[in-house]
């Protein structure tokens, strides 16, 4: 701009600004859109078209899987083992991959939410010295943005290291399978981390500072603060945080094909009962779809879509439960505030 | 904290745009002025509740002080506080005595929830934030009683209704619960509970949804309720920070006959914006300009008789 327009300051008051009025249309009392000006119709036309549109894309996805899931599921789908079979009548169900998202979800949300919700509380209420906060908070950046696949080479390499042995498959000469249900839900709570971590944080930081000072002029220390007073104001949000990452780790296919091997029925390894199940390998209904539809080697669509269909459910009803939790938490007049999905 | 600074910085800057906004007529306070204090001596000062000033007669009538002033529990002796370099506190004494509400008053950024905070020693949680002088608590320095123990003897009530998510009970029980030790049971604290309520004037109202939360209770309740909680503890002081101005006037009423009631057992120091709750509930005044404490005396005295040049200006509401 150019510096000579700038009037001296000493210039006294400014001459009251002169607009052209703008062409005088049938006055109305009440404004409707009839009275706008057509660019500002336009967009308004947008934003309508634009909402419409995510909606019908979500009720679309959501109305073919059903229609498709409905035609194929059989309640004998959900309660059987799959087979490898040449026959596609002889291939049975889905109950193992059902299993399997069901165990490494909780696998994944039991291990990132104590992480979470412990870093949250740490970078709100301490988050001394200050560049270690820096680094906390952009390592779980980089965590969130790193794609899963990625997250699921490094686990591979991880824990194929002669340490982690006991966690998978170890063969004779010592070489570590570094594939198991262990292994899948240490990566899976990578997935998970950020949200919990993104939800706690933005409800611890929601709490005013007198509400802890209130505690601290009571005669209560930090840490007794934080215990009793502080997590329990943010459990919806923390609950919200668990139930967005459970549906994210449920849908995640390219660590259970990395990590988990992806196989048809779950595989157990050892001879430890339970561990049994975490050591070996298994598949999820994600990678159970991925290998029956026309891409992957089963080939047998009808069984991928039902299976796609449950997981729809399953997704859909953990986002249910998100909502509920907020709406309940709103209701009882704890501040708290909705994470959007990402 | 920040806000704090801000605040601050503005009512210390005559040259703020918002100063000059203020609604005429706006008296010139000559700042560089020596300070006008007008201390009576520390010993005898709101021992003589008959001989109310003369000039009182304009005034409002208080409700009837019947009280002797108890003996000394806390005293300050040329307090400071800063933040950073700008000083907040400058060179308060004062005494705080059993039996009386000391009512601290002053135009915003006064130093007077400052001055507040310092009692239970919550700036020293505001990183920037330093104190040079001496403030004792029955003879012993607050600097030698460990830090939690001298909160639960001087305990605060703040500006905001603040109770915690949790039911009634366990706000009011939350005081009483020792951290680390083994909690007591419900049984067990029950009847700590009951009284406290009851001192804070809410049992009536709460008695039947104990289990209730306590964010659901009215804003005055809620109020009421961290009265509660901080009477629970057992304090010997009883720190208030504006506790009316959230609330609407019924409430307001109801919290300051109650400061009232509570000042028979305890002291109680509360700042307040509000110059009729001053006087109202006020024994002793202090007013407090920029840092400074500029007149500390009886309420009648100071709001009917200021000797302070700076006290009548601001009483009168020429400035603040």
């Amino acid at each position: 701009m150019d510096r000579t327009l700038i009037p001296p300051e000493a210039a006294g008051p400014l001459p009251p600004l002169r607009t052209p009025p703008r062409q005088d249309r049938k006055r109305r009392v009440n404004e409707s859109i009839s009275t706008w000006r057509w660019t500002d119709r336009i967009g308004y036309g947008l934003m309508w078209a634009a909402g419409l549109l995510v909606c019908a894309i979500g009720i679309g996805i959501v109305l073919y899987m059903m229609f498709r899931g409905l035609q194929y599921l059989r309640p004998s789908l959900l309660f059987s083992h799959p087979q490898a079979e040449l026959d596609q009548s002889k291939t049975g169900g889905f109950l193992d991959p059902l299993l399997g998202t069901i165990l490494l979800t909780v696998l994944g949300i039991c291990l990132a939410v104590p992480l979470a919700v412990a870093a949250a509380t740490w970078i709100v209420e301490y988050a001394r010295p200050a560049w270690l906060a820096r680094i906390v908070d952009s390592g779980i950046e980089i965590i969130a943005g790193t794609p899963d696949i990625v997250i699921a080479l490094f686990g591979l390499v991880l824990f194929q290291q002669r340490i982690f042995g006991w966690m998978s498959f170890t063969a004779q000469g010592g070489a570590v399978f570094g594939r198991s249900f262990l292994t899948a839900g240490c990566m899976m709570s990578l997935i998970a981390l950020p949200m919990v971590f993104a939800s706690t944080r933005e409800g611890l930081q929601a709490i005013p500072s007198h509400v802890r000072e209130a505690s601290y002029a009571l005669g209560k220390t930090k840490a007794a603060t934080i215990r009793r007073v502080l997590l329990p104001s943010v459990k919806a949000n923390i609950s919200t945080g668990a139930a967005l990452g459970m549906g994210r780790i449920a849908g995640d296919t390219a660590i259970v094909v990395v990590l988990l091997g992806a196989t048809l029925t779950l595989s157990p390894e050892g001879s430890v009962p339970g561990l049994r199940v975490l050591k070996g390998t298994g598949g999820t209904l994600t990678s159970y779809v991925y290998n029956n539809s026309p891409a992957g080697e089963g080939n047998a669509p009808q069984k991928a879509y039902a299976a796609a269909f449950v997981l729809l459910l399953i997704v859909v009803g953990l986002n249910f439960v998100v909502d509920l939790i907020a709406r309940s938490s709103a209701k009882s007049g704890l501040e708290t505030s909705r994470l959007g999905a990402r | 904290m920040i806000e704090r600074d801000e605040e601050q910085a503005s009512a210390q800057d005559p040259t703020d745009p918002r100063a000059e906004m203020l609604p005429p007529p706006v008296r010139r306070i000559r700042l560089d002025a020596q300070p006008t204090v007008a201390l009576p001596p520390l010993t005898d000062a709101g021992v003589d509740a008959d001989g109310r000033a003369p000039g009182a007669s304009g005034l409002p009538a208080r409700t009837a002080r019947a009280t002797p002033a108890g003996r000394e529990r806390m005293t300050l002796k040329s307090l400071s506080v800063f933040y950073g370099d700008n000083e907040a506190v400058k060179q308060v004494s004062l005494a705080i005595r059993e039996g009386e509400v000391l009512a601290l008053i002053g135009p915003s950024g006064c130093g007077k929830t400052t001055l507040l905070r310092t009692l239970n020693r919550l700036t020293e949680l505001t990183p920037s934030a330093r104190r040079t002088g001496v403030i004792r608590i029955d003879g012993t320095d607050v600097d030698d009683i460990e830090v939690t123990t001298l909160r639960r003897r001087v305990s605060m009530v703040f500006q905001q209704p603040n109770p915690f998510p949790m039911s009634v009970f366990d706000n009011v029980a939350y005081a009483l619960r020792e951290q680390g030790a083994k909690r007591p049971k419900k049984k067990v604290l029950e009847p700590y509970v009951i009284e406290a309520l009851r001192r804070a004037g809410l049992l009536d109202e709460v008695k039947d949804k104990l289990d209730h939360p306590a964010l659901r209770l009215s804003g005055g309740q809620q109020q009421r309720l961290c009265i509660a909680r901080a009477l629970a503890a057992g304090p010997e002081v009883l720190l208030m920070d504006e506790p009316c101005s959230a609330l609407d006037p019924k409430s307001t009423e109801v919290i300051e006959d109650l400061i009232l009631e509570l000042r028979q057992s305890l002291a109680v120091v509360i700042v307040t914006h509000n110059l009729q709750q001053a006087h109202r509930v006020g024994d002793n005044v202090a007013f407090m300009y920029l840092g400074d404490l500029v007149e500390y005396g009886p309420a009648d005295q100071l709001f009917g008789n200021p000797v302070a040049e700076r006290t009548r200006d601001y009483v009168r509401g020429a400035f603040g």
